[in-house]
């Protein structure tokens, strides 16, 4: 007997009892189901979080420097000339000095995110004006009390009213208000919104502080790593040692967030796997049952030449057209409900194929393990006992 | 053809032991028809599960057509069982999700017969047992009679040497029982081996050779020449 003939047996077998197998496959319906959708929701994460980094400036390289002794900075003027001898790597440079600041108008005050930039932030972070302009050169060259502030600060200090060429005070010192970055977020005080931006020549002076970071962008993504490396070893033949400045890459932190996401996955996936174990023990325990149910048919196949190889075949192929079935409805449900799950919490999900085919392998692989033992019962049977059972 | 010497069958329980079989020796030529007798408990279902090598005997040796059968494992019993053998139960023991053709061809199934090749020799074995109209019915939807008539077919299917037949009309009224027994007949004329178990002596009376079984031993072996 071929496979296909068992396969084509198996079929009939189970067709004729509908409802029964329903319920035995119902087990790996769901588990199947529950592994695909977290697979496709945790892919669909993802996507987001890489997608959401490389819309912060995936070319980005951030330098701190926390320095050792009197020599606790790197000059401006250090980094264009580095710059100037790597211009093949590196693209864009500028300095970023946060600072605390205390904003007002009026009456009115907010505490935004404030940094203080170069003429190239604009290039290196992706970041557009949606009113006015950026930061320009000769507000870092002159030292000019011009901002640049989010639409966060628009709404709350100037009512939504076109603020170019407004006032506003920033720690008491009165600046001129020259561009209204782009919506990034959701223009609330938590989000990316809620930022002020001034000349960092300007910012030093209002902080009393050296430039501690500066912001770089490589030529393009392929440059990223060494780009990194040209710093670290720039840096460390400064400051001699690799303990005083940090340089990091967005595409370090998306790997690690990847790493961190795929352990998350592996661990959900790994609960819903339970629910697979338990679908198994369901089909060992039906098929256990069909093969007492069928000790006469046994005895009869038995009788007119079947081998025990030949029951052993006809049941472990009906365990795994069972299995392999709820597998399949596993697999589409778990689409659909993947698709649903994202409608509702507005990622956008994606099935990776290869999750597919795993899923379906398993179950199929779960019938074999599971269809081995009732069908290794029934290959075992006597002829005679066989025939003989009522 | 069929040949057993010394064959015992021993159940042992403990202590003390059960001789199913307790030394027979039986042979059967090529194109026999032959019965064996026995009361319930007299040893001859035993007979006939080591004949039909559902069984294997604990002493003795059974040559089945040249073969020796009697040290074979179950593997190799369910190929000589597939190849040579044709059995008819009294419970006519067809499968009843299964069509009538579907269960004639299971014998061809298990022995690699192609699909097509299958069909139309099953076909060819219920024309032979005139219930062919009958083919993509299942089993409970015929009479008794001609579930018996399917088995015999799928008996007969394989073309195998021996037809063995346990009880064949034990379940069926005295008319069709005789028409089952008559069709028994019929293939012993056709040159086949028929070995026809029974505990029915009017059965027994119209078969050519009587091999009667008590407590394990042969007591009578007649072969009557007037028999027909």
């Amino acid at each position: 007997m071929n496979i296909r003939q068992s396969f084509m047996l198996a079929l009939k077998s189970l067709s004729s009892s509908k409802m029964r197998s329903f319920l035995t496959m119902l087990g790996i319906i769901i588990g199947i189901a529950a592994v695909i959708i977290l697979v496709s929701l945790m892919s669909g994460l993802t996507n987001k979080v890489v997608n959401t980094f490389e819309d912060l400036g995936a070319n980005l390289i951030t330098v701190n420097i926390s320095g050792r002794g009197g020599n606790r900075s790197v000059s401006p003027a250090d980094i264009e000339s580095f710059m100037a001898e790597n211009e093949d790597t590196l693209l864009y440079t500028s300095p970023s000095v946060s600072f605390s600041a205390t904003v007002k108008v009026g009456n009115k005050n907010v505490t935004p995110s404030a940094t203080g930039v170069g003429e190239n932030y604009e290039r290196i972070k992706d970041s557009e004006v949606q009113l006015g302009r950026h930061i320009a050169y000769a507000d870092v060259a002159e030292r000019t009390k011009n901002c640049v502030i989010g639409t966060y600060l628009v709404s709350e200090l100037f009512d939504k009213q076109n603020p170019i060429g407004q006032t506003l005070s920033i720690n008491g010192l009165p600046f001129t208000v020259v561009g209204v970055l782009k919506e990034s977020g959701d223009s609330t005080e938590y989000s990316a919104d809620n930022a002020i931006l001034i000349p960092y020549t300007t910012a030093q002076q209002l902080s009393y502080s050296k430039i501690n970071t500066y912001l770089f962008s490589a030529v393009d993504k392929d440059h990223i790593d060494k780009a990194t490396t040209i710093l670290e070893d720039f840096l460390t033949e400064r400051f001699s040692s690799k303990d005083f400045f940090s340089v990091t890459n967005l595409t370090s932190i998306v790997d690690e967030l990847n790493s961190l996401i795929g352990t998350m996955t592996t661990i959900l996936v790994g609960i819903a796997a339970i629910s697979l174990l338990v679908g198994g023990i369901g089909i060992m325990n039906i098929m256990l049952v069909s093969v007492t149910e069928r000790i006469r048919e046994i005895g009869i196949r038995k009788s007119l030449g079947a081998t025990p190889w030949d029951i052993l075949g006809q049941f472990v192929v009906e365990a795994c057209v069972t299995s392999g079935a709820g597998g399949v409805i596993g697999i589409l449900l778990g689409m659909v409900g993947a698709a649903f799950a994202s409608k509702i919490i507005g990622i956008e999900v994606v099935t990776p194929p290869q999750s597919i085919l795993i899923a379906f392998s398993v179950s199929t692989a779960i019938g074999i393990i599971f269809g081995y033992l009732p069908a290794k019962k029934a290959s075992r049977l006597n002829p005679i006992d066989a025939l003989r059972h009522d | 053809m069929i040949n057993l010497t010394d064959i015992y069958k021993i159940y042992s329980d403990g202590d003390s032991e059960i001789r199913a079989l307790d030394g027979i020796s039986l042979h059967v030529a090529k194109g026999e028809f032959v019965s064996i007798v026995g009361s319930s408990g007299s040893g001859k279902s035993t007979c006939m599960n080591i004949i039909g090598c559902l069984d294997v005997p604990t002493k003795g040796t059974y040559y089945l057509n040249g073969t020796d059968v009697s040290t074979m494992r179950e593997k190799e019993l369910a190929h000589i069982r597939n190849q040579e053998l044709g059995f008819v139960f009294q419970q006519y023991n067809l499968i009843p999700k299964l069509s009538i053709l579907e269960n004639v061809e299971l014998p061809l199934l298990y022995r690699g017969i192609p699909s097509g090749k299958r069909r139309q020799m099953a076909m060819e074995s219920l024309d032979r047992v005139g219930i062919a109209d009958r083919a993509k019915k299942l089993p409970s939807q015929l009479s008794g009679g001609q579930q018996q008539r399917v088995s015999i077919a799928r008996a007969l299917a394989g073309n195998p040497s021996v037809i063995l037949a346990d009880e064949p009309t034990g379940a069926l009224d005295s008319k069709t029982g005789r028409e089952v027994l008559a069709f028994m007949r019929q293939l012993h004329e056709d040159g086949t081996t028929v070995v026809l178990i029974t505990h029915d002596n009017s059965i027994a009376q119209e078969i050519p050779r009587i091999v009667r079984i008590q407590d394990g031993k042969i007591i009578s072996d007649i072969v009557k020449e007037d028999a027909k």
